[in-house]
């Protein structure tokens, strides 16, 4: 007879407190191209964190400068109040995901995890018994013995998962993780990553390029673009108050329109924008006689036909289940995206307005 | 009917027209590889006088003979191996620069030398006259000429010289063909250089590094114009190469020749064999980490 096994897995990290994440004056520049350009952040022990943005906006730069794979230009990095900029990246202890998972291949998956503590001296049976709870958590325990090329790609994934957060590390770096993931998969794994995060408390920093990722996991989210933070804040204050025109753009807000402001009354303008006179909701401080840009979501931009909106061509259609949606051309060349009831063939001269409250008002080019 | 479907089957199997294609370097193969070596074969097995086997019976029991086996794996074992423990750190480095393709050009720019050019310059680089005895002895480092010419030594620098672009070329491929991931991955887990060189590249290098192996020992083995320009042909320096030369073209007994050169072939064949299995022990799948 067996010995029955204990009742619970001990967890992989003890919650110990993730670690509070400073980032000062961050700079990073290769030749005369500024990556990162001045990158201040202060992440509170335990949060997760989303950076977003274009892929070029700098956003893995930032990643690899905290774990210490390049070298910064300028600035400082904190943990816990230390500095750790010096520091070469194998004295940092944090934990790192790749979006090539960057897996051992002559390791068996056992290895791969075990592969941290032996760099730290933790053998025998505390090291086991750490790799056996992160495979647990990872629900991968079965595969223990097998060579990363047999496994599939999500499993693949949750190895590294597992072999960076064996070490406990106070900070957990994620690159693009789930990209390289199908999307159903990638829908599943969203989730285990933040349970896995909720459980071990550590400061996590995930870097992504989709912000449905970003919106669905973070506690924050920092945009980024051309190497400079626009905006920091929650998933919602993001998604319905954008203050930058690109933060918007990566929002959703696919419709940009430029034009002149014609009136200003509290948090609401008039913008004269291709040919109709347009309200919305200022997210940036204009006056009348500013160049600006009108923004939406294609959900929020309707076509009414009835001429009291901005007259377009349409372009093409497609059905979207509940409504169709569709791209069409202001007069000005704008491309405009927006929601109609029914379907307009190709050429059709239309005219589509903002849902009431809907549109966003950005400073715009001279 | 039958004339579709057997094209068809044939097809299933791989073979079409497309097939063809492969007839002109087959050709090639026959006529210049298969053929000489069953000629060789069979030439070395008919001698003029004596059974079968007499040729390797001579060259088994004459000690002037058999010595050259020892001798060549003596040049060729050291210099494949001193060129792989150059090669390696080396294509590290260079694996890490942004002007890889200048220092690469450079490194490779020997192979482009022929032996006897090679030999040349050695001899009057480092011979007793040369350069490089004239500014030890300059700044007095050296009160006589050292030899290294004429020697072990000066086949030595030449085979190395030659044979370290290859050995350097193949080595920067498998070393580049590493997902650099891999490596920042150990380094965030806690494995500082030295650890991340044993742990993780080693054994993801070893075989391509025995293949490397292989191709440089072959390469080495089979000198003969430099062990006879820049050694010492007589002496130390008589490999195998020189010992079935001279049987086929001093002594005109092409038989002979032919069963020292089956002999050259069964021993690198030998060496290759024991490296490649020695590296059936090691991982030997892909080396990107992911599944792509």
């Amino acid at each position: 007879m067996v010995s029955p096994a204990p009742l619970s897995t001990p967890p992989v990290a003890q919650p110990k407190q993730g670690a509070k994440l400073e980032l000062v004056g961050l700079r990073r520049a290769f030749g005369a191209y500024k990556a990162l350009d001045g990158i201040d952040l202060a992440i509170e022990p335990g949060e997760f964190i989303a950076l977003l943005g274009p892929s070029g906006c700098g956003k893995s730069t930032a990643l690899n400068c905290i774990a210490g794979l390049l070298p910064l230009t300028g600035g400082e990095i904190r943990v816990g109040g230390q500095r750790i900029d010096q520091l070469e990246p194998e004295k940092r202890g944090f934990g790192m995901v790749f979006q090539s998972y960057a897996l051992f291949p002559h390791m068996s998956v056992r290895r791969n995890v075990g592969f941290g503590l032996a760099m730290q001296g933790i053998k025998g049976a505390e090291a086991d018994r750490r790799i056996e709870a992160a495979l647990n958590l990872v629900r991968l325990g079965l595969q223990a013995d097998k060579l990363p090329g047999q496994l599939s790609g999500g499993q693949q994934q949750r190895v590294a998962i597992a072999r960076a957060i064996v070490i406990r590390p106070p900070v957990v770096l994620m690159d693009e993780p789930l990209s390289n993931l199908d999307a159903k998969l990638r829908l599943e794994m969203r989730a285990d990553i933040r349970a896995i995060h909720d459980q071990i408390g550590s400061t996590t920093i995930y870097v992504t390029h989709d912000q449905d990722e970003a919106l669905s996991m973070a506690d924050r989210i920092v945009v980024m673009s051309q190497g400079h933070i626009r905006q920091i804040g929650t998933p919602e204050d993001l998604y319905m108050r954008p203050n930058h025109v690109d933060v918007a753009d990566f929002m959703g807000f696919r419709t940009r329109v430029t034009g002149r402001i014609t009136a200003v009354s509290g948090d609401q303008a008039q913008i004269d924008a291709a040919g109709a006179t347009i309200t919305g909701t200022i997210r940036e401080p204009v006056s009348v006689g500013d160049p600006a840009v009108l923004s939406a979501r294609p959900e929020d931009l309707i076509a009414v036909g009835d001429g009291s909106g901005i007259p377009v061509t349409v372009k093409s259609m497609e059905y979207r289940g509940r409504a169709f949606f569709g791209a069409a051309e202001a007069h000005n060349g704008a491309e405009v995206h927006f929601r109609s009831d029914s379907l307009l063939p190709r050429g059709t001269a239309t005219s589509v307005r903002p849902a009431e409250g809907r549109a966003l008002i950005f400073r715009g080019d001279a | 009917m039958s004339d579709t479907s057997l094209r068809v089957r044939l097809a299933a199997k791989g073979l079409d027209g497309t097939t063809l294609m492969v007839v002109p370097g087959l050709l090639v193969i026959l006529a210049l590889f298969i053929y000489p070596f069953v000629y060789g074969v069979i030439d070395s097995l008919t001698p003029a006088e004596g059974a079968w086997y007499t040729n390797y019976v001579t060259f088994f029991t004459d000690q002037f003979q058999y010595r050259t086996i020892g001798a060549t794996l003596w040049l060729a074992l050291p210099v494949t191996i001193v060129n792989l423990a150059l090669a390696l750190p080396i294509a590290f480095r260079v694996r890490l620069m942004t002007r890889q393709r200048l220092l690469t050009t450079i490194l490779v720019l020997p192979v482009t030398l022929g032996t006897v050019f090679i030999a040349d310059g050695l001899l009057t680089f480092l011979g007793p006259q040369g350069w490089f005895n004239r500014t030890l002895i300059l700044i007095g480092i050296l009160d006589t000429p050292i030899k290294l010419t004429n020697n072990y030594w000066g086949v030595f620098a030449s085979l190395l010289i030659s044979g370290f672009p290859f050995a350097f070329l193949l080595t920067l491929s498998y070393v580049t063909g590493i997902d650099p991931a891999i490596e920042q991955a150990a380094a965030t887990l806690g494995a500082n250089a030295r650890r991340r060189f044993t742990k993780v590249f080693l054994p993801l290098l070893v075989p391509g590094l025995a293949v490397t192996f292989c191709l440089s020992f072959v390469q080495a083995f089979a000198v003969f114009p430099s062990a006879v320009l820049l050694g010492a042909p007589a002496g130390p320096t008589r490999v195998i190469s020189i010992a079935a030369y001279q049987a086929a073209f001093e002594q005109y007994n092409h038989s002979l020749g032919s069963a020292i050169a089956i002999i050259m072939g069964i021993v690198e064949l030998l060496i290759v064999a024991a490296v490649l299995t020695l590296r059936s022990f090691f991982y030997r799948g892909p080396v990107a980490g992911t599944k792509g």
